[in-house]
């Protein structure tokens, strides 16, 4: 079948229901998403399909409908996205093995709602896990992006 | 009073052995120069001045031993480096480096000791001195403790300057200018001209002359990174998806492999069918190791997927395996023959509690597992002479061994490569997966071997904290604290992990009683006894070790009997005080949360306190009841670290370990049955989620002190400060852990 990740065609031989986690980490080599919990408890695992954050361990290949995005291709070290920028400016990470997920989610969510509340961050938020308890600057991390996204 | 003159005697033996047998011994091998493993192999016109420093054509390298499993080991201590060694930390390699004796801790084993961290008598100070001595001995390479601050501090700015002055004396043969015509600046020497030599061209020069060791630290006046908000070396590549852990390692010709061990930990399998998960697509091999089996697949999803279709024949659980049992072990444990520590036994507390009105109470605490978020992941690539491991570890000479052990290979060949770690929160203490992968691997050598763990393998092979039970009995008069008797009984974490990478286990485990024992209050007639409940399921450290649990009990008692004298529990707990960093943090918490003001209906605020790891922390922790049930609405933590070096990593650390230690209290435990595990992933073990996380008011205090570290003292009076708050609020006293089975959160 053929998948579009990061703006590139591939053509992978996978089983329908293999989740597209393991397509993207073990055949196509992409690691930014991480495998966590494999029952979408930790959102480790978090890419954007078409712009909407899903869960890649809970997506069949074979279920794939649009382009899918990865940490990879929402932005670089040298070229970050609003959103990373915010996270490093805000020094979230400590392990960091949640923050892919954590920042696909907040980019998804901020592209819907770029001016959202504290209530509106804890309901979109709530589905990462962090083991460390990065969550103050996760909160601070998203109203930061926020204002960015809108220009303030 | 036989048995406690024994456990008095056997404590002091525990110090007094290793101060007389390294001392002794020491002398001589103490004070050798342990050999610079950078030395091996080292390239021509490269230099390694020092263990921890090293300068090729390409650049500089530091390297930085600590452990970094998500603390920000790595960072802090290449900025001890930097700050001496004046190097741009963009520009250089940052890496942990071989096992090697070099990189010894000696700060951790004191943590073993009956030495309270208030105590600066000489019996206190040698004993500190011994681990010292002991870790060099040991070559204890180990990261752990809340230690790499303390232990780094001077050891690596030293390195920094160490390799600064070298490559100075190597720049002044070549330029003939004087010292004090010469200073350094982002990684080159500059002359008075303005002229710059880089370090990596003064690299093969500097090898050639000895390294330039008598040198004088910066003073603290004249920081450029230490004590200033730092960037976090490791941020950008983990704001971006390009941080590598173990379970992203990839090679030429590599498999994919998981396991599927009795789901009771230690449990044997008896037989397994392999046929119907041998046909799956993608399936190289099922193999056999110890306890279980192992899928080796072309990616880990089918791994994954075959190794559930292996039928497999269990042995039963080797230990008590019901959790009822097991509290009952517990339970039974609190007798003289169990007897393991008296650490504190002030006054006459069984006189005291021989008459008038006495408060008796039991407390539980539940078995806890560490589920970092990566779970347990290794690469493992061996040959008949030679083994290469790639995984996050923090005991990487433990590892070395024990791969030895298992392969017959020698130690000197079993390479051990250390990545950066998902979390740990001390499961990267124990290198058991590790030796399941080797298993793997010995039967296909020369392939490369990926080994992921299920997230529900993680669960069921971890090595928890243990659970524990506390018995507590006081007195209160004249509305003040008279008599405080507190006894826990809990299994032996050093007892197992010890076992586990061959190291003697002796004298009395202190873990039982930290937190507890060692807290700096003068109560008249004050006694904390601990019990060492046989071994049960094998149990390990887990951050904050034993005060984690001990806290909850010690400061959970101290407010009921603050209560039941009539006392505000923190004028009580100032008054009590013996220690004066300690009463300054508790000060501060009452001051930061104007403790006292009225909260209005439905509300509470609870205050704990913990000295651990040498950091007194004290929280105040405010709930509110609402619809939905208990909100924690905010947190205010007050911290003696002696001097902060990163203000930034400093609240990081501590409003992680508030974090850890609510979320752990509100809803995890870990019970058996049959010796399995019933909590298996995240949805029955969650911890803290944002929407339920309060708002965190830190402050860092700096007497000046000894410097410590805070990765774990923020964790053991979260649990007790929001028991204590809900008591507040509520009236309801809440005794067991965790605390959603007696009410509801938010």
């Amino acid at each position: 079948m053929q998948i579009t990740v990061n703006g590139k065609v591939h053509e992978v031989d996978v089983e329908d229901d293999m989740p597209l986690l393991w397509v993207l980490r073990d055949e196509l080599g992409i690691t930014g998403p991480k495998y966590g919990c494999g029952i979408a408890q930790c959102g480790a695992c978090t890419v954007h399909i078409d712009g909407m954050a899903v869960r890649s361990c809970q997506l069949r290949a074979g279920d794939v409908d649009g382009d899918v995005t990865t940490i990879e291709g929402l932005g670089t070290p040298e070229a970050l996205h609003v959103v990373q920028a915010a996270w490093v400016k805000h020094q979230v990470a400590q392990c960091g093995y949640c923050q892919s997920g954590q920042i696909m989610q907040a980019a998804s969510f901020l592209d819907l709602n770029p001016d959202p509340t504290d209530d509106q961050i804890d309901a979109a938020m709530s589905g990462n896990l962090c083991r460390c308890g990065t969550y103050p600057r996760i909160r601070a991390a998203v109203h930061d992006a926020a204002a960015q996204l809108r220009g303030a | 009073m036989s048995r406690l003159g024994t456990i008095t005697r056997r404590s002091f033996l525990v110090g007094s052995a290793a101060i007389a047998g390294g001392v002794a011994f020491g002398t001589y091998l103490y004070k050798r120069e342990l050999d610079n493993p950078l030395l091996d192999g080292l390239a021509p016109g490269a230099a390694a001045i020092t263990p921890y420093v090293k300068v090729d054509a390409s650049g500089v390298t530091l390297i930085t031993p600590r452990a970094d499993v998500g603390q920000g080991a790595y960072s802090i201590q290449a900025h001890m480096i930097a700050e001496e060694l004046d190097v741009d930390l963009a520009e250089v390699t940052i890496t942990p480096g071989p096992p090697s004796p070099v990189y010894y801790n000696g700060v951790v084993s004191a943590e073993g000791m009956p030495i309270a961290a208030t105590s600066e008598t000489f019996l206190a100070r040698t004993g500190r001195g011994a681990a010292d001595v002991a870790g060099k001995l040991l070559g204890l390479q180990l990261t752990g403790g809340s230690s790499t601050v303390p232990d780094m501090y001077d050891r690596l700015r030293t390195a920094g300057a160490v390799a600064r002055e070298t490559l100075i004396a190597t720049a002044m043969a070549q330029t003939g200018l004087p010292r004090d015509q010469l200073k350094t600046e982002a990684g080159a020497v500059v002359l008075p001209d303005g002229a710059r030599l880089a370090y990596q061209d003064l690299a093969a020069a500097a090898a050639e002359i000895d390294p330039v060791t008598n040198v004088i630290l910066r003073d603290p006046s004249d920081w450029k990174h230490l004590g200033k908000p730092q960037m976090r070396t490791d941020v950008l590549a983990k704001s971006t998806g390009t941080q590598t852990y173990g379970i992203d390692m990839v090679m030429e010709g590599m498999v994919y492999a998981t396991t599927r061990t009795n789901p009771a930990q230690g449990g044997k399998i008896q037989g397994f069918d392999a046929g119907r998960a041998e046909k799956m697509r993608g399936v190289k091999a099922v193999l056999p190791i110890t306890g279980g089996v192992a899928v080796v697949a072309d990616n880990t999803w089918r791994a994954f997927q075959a190794v559930q279709a292996v039928d497999c024949d269990w042995g039963p659980s080797p230990y008590t395996g019901d959790t009822a049992d097991q509290f009952e072990a517990v339970a039974a444990a609190f007798t003289d023959d169990t007897q393991d520590s008296q650490f504190r036994d002030d006054g006459d507390v069984t006189a005291a509690l021989a008459e008038g009105e006495v408060l008796s109470v039991e407390y539980r605490i539940p078995y806890l597992a560490h589920a970092p978020l990566e779970p347990m992941s290794v690469l493992v690539k061996l040959t008949k002479a030679r083994v290469d491991v790639w995984t996050a570890t923090q005991i990487p000479r433990f590892m070395q061994a024990n791969v030895a052990r298992l392969t017959g290979v020698d130690a000197e060949n079993v390479h051990i490569h250390v990545l950066m770690a998902g979390g740990s929160f001390g499961r990267r203490l124990e290198d058991d997966y590790v030796m399941r992968a080797v298993e793997v691997a010995q039967q296909m050598p020369g392939t490369p071997v990926k080994m992921v763990w299920s997230r529900e393998e993680d669960f069921t092979h971890d090595f928890p904290r243990p659970l524990a039970m506390a018995r507590a009995q006081g007195k209160v008069a004249e509305g003040k604290l008279a008599a405080f008797d507190l006894a826990i009984a809990a299994p032996s974490v050093m007892e197992s992990q010890l076992k586990r990478v061959h190291q003697p286990v002796f004298g009395p485990d202190v873990a039982i009683v930290a937190g507890a024992w060692d807290q700096p209050f003068a109560i008249p007639d004050y006694r904390v006894t601990g019990h060492r409940v046989p071994a049960m399921v094998p149990v390990s450290s887990w951050r904050s070790v034993g005060a984690s649990g001990n806290a909850f009990l010690h400061e959970s008692f101290m407010d009921e009997m603050c209560h039941a004298a009539g006392a505000d529990p923190l004028a009580e707990r100032l008054r009590l005080c013996t220690h004066d960093p300690s009463r300054k943090v508790l000060e501060a918490v009452g001051e930061m949360s104007d403790w006292g003001a009225d909260l209005g209906p439905g509300r509470g605020r609870g205050l704990a306190f913990c000295l651990s790891f040498g950091v007194p922390v004290a929280e105040v922790v405010e709930v509110s009841q609402t619809d939905a049930g208990l909100r924690i609405d905010k947190v205010f933590v007050a911290a003696e670290v002696g001097l902060v070096l990163d203000p930034v990593n400093f609240e990081a650390q501590l409003s992680g370990g508030v974090i850890w230690g609510l979320g752990h209290a509100m809803n995890c435990e870990l019970t058996y049955k049959d010796g399995v595990p019933q909590q298996d992933n995240y949805h029955l073990y969650s911890g803290l989620r944002l929407y339920q996380t309060p708002k965190i008011e830190l402050r860092g205090l700096e007497s000046g002190g000894k410097l410590r570290g805070a990765g774990e003292p923020g964790v053991p009076p979260a649990a007790p400060a929001l028991a204590n708050a809900i008591f507040s609020a509520t009236g309801q006293r809440i005794r067991d852990l965790p605390l959603s089975n007696s009410v509801d959160f938010a």
